[in-house]
């Protein structure tokens, strides 16, 4: 089994349960550490576990109920986000903050407590999550809000699917009348730009912006910003199925300097890429779920990605400095995206989201010289009070992660002991 | 509006019967769930009523057992109202090595997959009114198609199958009553778990989505993914003198 980066391929005992209460005898039996997994979209290692077991949970994907009228529903935790749109966007509702893909479950989007492009206003996935049922290894069932089991509640949000098997999940809804958004693409000049665009875009719900992460001097942060808000009208049309099929695994030597200056200078003189007009969900949230397994693109070696969070007021010199590192280095990815998170208390405590500035970067695995350029953007975040996304991660150090998430003792001390992962067993090691 | 369409469903905790109910669930249909356990029946019918399904009852009932069928087909036929649709989707891929030597599980294997379902659709046809249009479809599998040494038992069954799919089709030509014969090759399905998978695995939702064509577009028989049509047509006309030699 390899996560999304595929820096790793290793053994793992997998069992695909159909049903609850398989899975629940699979939990509940001795054996080797355990871990849930949904669709395998997380880049590192949080949904590994090499050598012991994983449950792969893409087959629990049913509704135990939906209620239209209030906006709310409950469906087993392998229940993937495409599934969930098809069924309710064309009734008129929407999750109130969905991830770049639409290709992960509900457990996965808790257990790494996800945001979205609207972050600012929403905050996390898990802000929205209003009960958890939670197996833990004993054959306890136990039902998690913010009233009951609020602390196991806030270990499980976020808590990289290590307090137990999360076999459903009850969420609220937001209600929308088109599938479409009026969208708005501005061409950003440089880092201070994206910042003054940002704050000018205050009353859109949601931005992202796209940087060129190979321009430098003048030009260090160019790119589009990108910012929406739903349509009024344009119907409630569901997407569909990706039309591009399998990406090919590329050869190493195509990922290089040259290719990836040409990619972004295509990205960015998009012809009718530019100013206002409206469109459907899919290409604006999830762009790239329409190359399915875009990820081969990085070739047999994999890639890294790189997303942190680093605090204002540091966030803007810190950017250009990460973005500065990268640039010289010349091992940019394709495309690098930043945007602004806001001052929404996240629900877990291992959440990523801080108010500050968020940048990801992806780098396709050229071995020691991309890990250490790596190592540098850590140290650039760590020495400005920020912290790495577990869900993206592969690298960071034991030192790293217990700085960024002082509160990783409580998730520990919660942990179901028969659980465990290869990105847990990392970060914590020995002091765990 | 119309009443909602009434589809049975003959082992409607297997994979391929709940992709295909999601599919016709979102066009408002009423449904009976049959299987063996009442959990997951009911987690299947919940789903299906959050699809759109206007109801989705279930009924606990182990469909290989034969002596009980003609009584049991009543009751499902009164609690759901004459059906307009009948999937007929449970099977066991069973053991070939086993079923050589244990007479008992080769019974059991030809009963689940050949003999009760033939005794099901005798039972759900018996004084039917003869105007009730009626889709009747069933998965059979490409094992059918040819006896071949890796799973003759499993394979002559759903091929005995085939046969009798055909003729009663036969029969059935020209009334209101239409028999579609699935035929899957490789389904990534817990049925198939056992076994290492590959490229020609096709997913539920795929065989689902062919099979809502193949009743929508009144076929006879639909083999899905496609491309095991023209598999099976190479395999069905290899002579005996390279058959043989086969390893499959």
């Amino acid at each position: 089994m390899s996560s999304w980066g595929r820096l790793t391929r290793l053994p793992h005992e997998v069992t695909r349960p159909p049903f609850l209460d398989d899975a629940s005898s699979v939990i509940a039996s001795p054996g080797k550490p355990i871990l849930c997994r949904g669709l395998g979209r997380s880049y590192g290692d949080v949904c590994l576990n090499a050598d012991g077991r994983l449950l792969v949970t893409d087959r629990l994907d049913r509704f135990q109920w939906l209620d239209l009228q209030a906006g709310r529903l409950r469906a087993e935790a392998g229940m993937s986000i495409d599934r969930l749109l098809r069924v309710i966007v064309p009734r008129g509702w929407f999750l109130p903050v969905t991830p770049g893909t639409k290709l992960v479950t509900l457990g996965g989007a808790v257990a790494n407590d996800v945001h979205g492009k609207n972050h600012e206003l929403a905050g996390t996935f898990g802000a929205h999550v209003e009960r958890l049922g939670l197996l833990r290894s004993t054959g306890e069932t136990l039902t998690l809000s913010r009233d009951q089991n609020a602390e196991l509640f806030a270990a499980t949000v976020g808590g990289l699917g290590l307090t137990g098997f999360i076999q459903w999940v009850e969420l609220k809804l937001v209600p929308i009348r088109s599938a479409r958004l009026d969208t708005d693409t501005l061409p950003i000049k440089d880092v201070d730009d994206f910042f003054r665009i940002a704050e000018a875009s205050r009353d859109w719900p949601f931005t992202v912006a796209w940087v060129d992460c190979l321009a430098k001097g003048s030009d260090l942060g160019r790119g589009l910003f990108m910012r929406g808000r739903w349509a009024e009208t344009g119907g409630l049309a569901v997407h569909r199925s990706p039309r591009l099929g399998f990406a090919p695994e590329l050869p190493g030597f195509l990922l290089n300097a040259v290719t990836m200056r040409a990619f972004n200078a295509l990205y960015r003189n998009r012809p009718h890429g530019l100013g206002t007009r409206t469109q459907h969900y899919d290409p604006f949230f999830y762009p790239l779920d329409a190359l399915s397994s875009w990820n081969r693109l990085y070739g047999r070696h994999g890639f890294y990605q790189h997303q942190s969070v680093v605090p204002f007021p540091a966030a803007r010199d810190s950017v250009k400095r990460m973005l500065e590192t990268t640039a010289a280095q010349g091992q940019g990815s394709f495309l690098a995206v930043l945007k602004l998170m806001g001052d929404t208390p996240s629900p877990g405590v291992l959440s990523f989201p801080m108010e500050g500035a968020t940048l990801a970067l992806d780098f396709p695995n050229k071995g020691e010289r991309t890990r250490r350029l790596l190592d540098t953007l850590s140290d650039e975040v760590l020495a400005n009070g920020g912290r790495l996304y577990p869900a993206k991660d592969a690298v960071m150090s034991p030192a790293m992660f217990r700085a960024g998430y002082p509160g990783w003792r409580t998730v520990e001390a919660w942990r179901d002991p028969a659980f465990g992962s290869d990105f847990w067993r990392r970060v914590t090691g020995d002091a765990a | 509006m119309s009443a909602p369409c009434r589809i049975l469903v003959l082992g409607a905790s297997s994979a391929m019967a709940q992709a295909y109910a999601r599919l016709r669930a979102a066009g408002g249909a009423s449904f009976l769930l049959v299987g063996l356990n009442a959990t997951r029946l009911a987690a299947v019918s919940g789903d299906l009523r959050a699809c759109g399904a206007h109801a989705a009852e279930i009924i606990t009932a182990d469909l290989a057992d034969l002596a009980g069928v003609e009584g049991r087909a009543a009751e499902f036929r009164s609690r759901l109202g004459e059906p307009d649709e009948v999937l007929i989707a449970y099977g066991e891929l069973g053991d070939q090595a086993e079923s050589e030597r244990d007479l008992d599980a080769a019974r059991h294997a030809i009963d689940v997959n050949f003999t009760s379902v033939a005794l099901w659709i005798l039972a759900l046809l018996k004084d039917r009114p003869p105007q009730a249009p009626l889709n009747l479809v069933v998965i059979g599998s490409v094992a059918g198609d040819r006896g071949r040494a890796s799973n003759f038992i499993y394979g002559s069954a759903k091929g005995a199958l085939d046969r009798f799919l055909e003729g009663l089709a036969q029969k059935v030509a020209g009334t209101p009553v239409h028999v579609v014969t699935v035929k899957p090759g490789f389904v990534d399905s817990p049925m198939t778990d056992a076994v290492a998978k590959g490229p020609l695995f096709a997913s539920p939702e795929m065989v689902a989505a062919d099979i809502v064509r193949a009743v929508d577009k009144r076929r006879r028989v639909v083999y899905t993914p496609w491309f095991w049509w023209v598999i099976m047509t190479i395999i069905r006309h290899l002579p005996w003198f390279v058959f043989k030699r086969l390893r499959i």
